[in-house]
Order: structure tokens, then sequence, then C-alpha cells
């Protein structure tokens, strides 16, 4: 919509947490951020990673919903669930590729990003994406994006599961797909 | 994406994860779906009215359905009154007295048989039980009384001269 595009570059993340003061700041969802945050290797480096939610082509937490909670708009943001409906029964949390989507107990109901719509429905950039100083997180038109060296991503296959987004992710130049192999991150001390 | 969508099951489509394919009922939509179904009901009940009004001018055949020596004391006899379509059933549940009723069971039609050994008209289908004296409820589902057939004592023959729906003689 409005011709931008949304591009995280977790290698540009300096770990000051704006986005997350940023997301909390909105009125629709006040106190509760919707950015996903993480250290990555706490013991061993100082990197962090913020990420939104990718709004994948084929939302899988959309597709276990099982209160058909989780709706997907014309315009491919998948939006955070409805709470006439929710049931908080955490479905999504385990079966989205990303660990978007969060429960919020006080709420009973699931809460993820819905990419600020009531921001970028009238062609304003999301919160995260207006605060973010080192523009790991971005808002931004094509031209703009081109001038980056890493390459724009979006297709990230988990083994043979291929997720199409919404959401770029900045790959290193000459990649065409993210690639990961969940299983090697599920033993102890990560892959090799 | 339609095309591809119509091959996918009934419940993807019913349970369909994009936002435009929600069908939410408008105020207004409410409104005429409430408006139009009562209008239905006091037009449905008017008309039931106005039948009641037609039938209750409706005169009933006089006919002869049997003679009165044919039938023994605790017997039984099967007849058609008024129409051909409908069964009657005719007791003798002593020397002197002779009653008549419709057959049909006022819960669900089915046929009514005499019991003579508990001295009441019962349905088999769901055990509604109705007295011989007036065709009153003695118990079960059925909510109204077997409409009576007055019947006429005219020398050794038995003639038919209406039926009674209710006891009140509506």
């Amino acid at each position: 919509m409005f011709g931008y595009e949304f591009y995280v570059d977790t290698s540009r993340c300096i770990g000051c947490q704006s986005c997350v003061k940023a997301c909390e700041e909105c009125e629709t969802h006040r106190g509760v951020s919707m950015i996903n945050f993480d250290f990555l290797d706490r013991p061993n480096t100082i990197a962090t990673a913020a990420f939104v939610c990718f709004h994948c082509e084929d939302p899988t937490c959309a597709e276990v919903c099982p209160a058909d909670a989780i709706k997907k708009g014309e315009d491919g943001i998948v939006q955070s669930s409805l709470k006439p409906r929710c049931i908080a029964c955490s479905n999504c949390v385990l079966a989205c590729p990303f660990g978007i989507p969060k429960i919020v107990p006080e709420y009973e109901q699931m809460m993820k990003c819905d990419m600020c719509y009531d921001r970028t429905s009238v062609g304003k950039r999301p919160m995260c994406a207006t605060v973010c100083p080192s523009q790991a997180l971005a808002y931004l038109g094509p031209e703009e994006i081109a001038r980056r060296r890493e390459k724009p991503v979006n297709t990230v296959r988990f083994g043979n599961e291929i997720v199409r987004t919404k959401v770029f992710l900045m790959a290193p130049a000459g990649h065409d797909e993210i690639a990961i192999d969940i299983t090697a991150y599920m033993w102890e001390g990560g892959p090799a | 994406m339609k095309s591809e969508r119509s091959r996918e099951p009934l419940w993807r489509e019913e349970f369909s994860i994009f936002q435009a394919d929600e069908r939410y009922v408008s105020r207004r939509q409410l409104t005429k779906f409430l408006t139009l179904t009562s209008l239905a009901m006091f037009a449905g009940n008017f008309w039931i009215l106005v039948k009641s009004w037609i039938r209750a001018g409706v005169s009933y055949p006089v006919r002869t359905v049997a003679q009165a020596e044919e039938i023994p004391v605790g017997g039984v006899k099967l007849f058609e009154y008024p129409g051909p379509q409908d069964q009657c059933i005719l007791l003798r549940p002593s020397e002197n007295s002779y009653v008549a009723y419709s057959q049909k069971c006022t819960h669900l039609s089915c046929a009514v048989f005499y019991s003579a050994q508990n001295r009441r008209l019962e349905c088999p289908c769901h055990q509604g039980y109705f007295s011989i004296e007036d065709g009153s409820v003695l118990q079960g589902p059925p909510t109204r009384p077997l409409p009576r057939v007055i019947l006429e004592r005219r020398g050794a023959e038995l003639v038919a001269i209406r039926v009674q729906e209710s006891p009140e003689g509506r």
C-alpha cells in the first residue's frame, strides 16, 4: 500500500529498544509492545535483533486458529486476533514459524504486530520504523532499498517448508532466500 | 486466487482466513429480518384464525354408522366420519352407552385403540391415553382431547350427527 514495504535488517540492530517503547506508545494497545526483541547469543555477543510480524502470504497462525479469530486483509496484513473470538488457546503461538504471536495473559488474547494498521492504512510509517535510529526496521520505497548493499528477501525456508512473507528480511548479497535449519537450533548450543 | 480457492474444501470457504470473506450481519439486515419474520408470523396467525372461523360454520352429514345391537358390550366398531378419510372408533362401554371418537391421536395422528382391560383409549406410539367418558387426555404427550363424534340413537340405528372438537363445544 502506498508503494512502501517493511524491511527488517537484523545486522543493523543496535539493541536500543526504541522500537519496543514506540510500539508500547500506540493507543490501540498501550503498554503492550508487539516487537519481538531478542538478545541472540548473550554470553558471547551483544548482538540483538528486533522483529515485527512477517505477515506471511499463507499465515500459519490464521490457518491453525480454531476460533477463526485471525484474519488477513486484502492488503496482505495479518491482523491481531479479534477480541470477541480469541480464546487464548496458544495454537498460533506454537504454530508461527517466526515465533511472533504472543498471548497477553491479562487480556486472555493473542496480540501481535499488525504493522500499525491505523497508520499504514493512511500512508504513515509504522511507529517502530519511525523511531529506529539505525533503520534495522525500515518502511521504505523500492528505490531507497535498492541503494542498500544487502538484498531484500521474502522467502524463508524452514527445512522443506517455504514461507513467503510480506515483510522483507535483508539477506547478504547473493542470497535469494533465507534457509533456517530449525532442528539444528533445537540442540543445546545451537548450530556449530 | 479465486479459482485456486474454489478447489479447496468447504470448511476453508466457511472459515476463511481472509477478512474479505467475512460476512457480517448489518443492523439494517437484522431489522429487516425481524420485521419480515414478525409480519409473516402475524399473517400466519391471522390465516389460522380465519381458517378456524370458516371451519366453525362447517355442516356435518347425518349418517347411520352402526346398528345398536351389532356391537357387544365392551366391543368396538370402526367407521369413517365425516369424510371417507376420517377414521373414527365407536365404543359400547356398557349396555346403554355408546361413544365415538376420532381415531386420530391429537399428538401425532397415530390410530388409538380401545383397551377394554384398562377402559381407556390408548395410543401405542407414545403411550397417550384418553378417557372414554369425554375423550380427555389421561396421560402422555397429547395436549388436546380426542374430537368426539356426537351420536344419536334412532330406533335400532346409531346416527352420527356432528364432530365436537373439544368438550367446551367451541
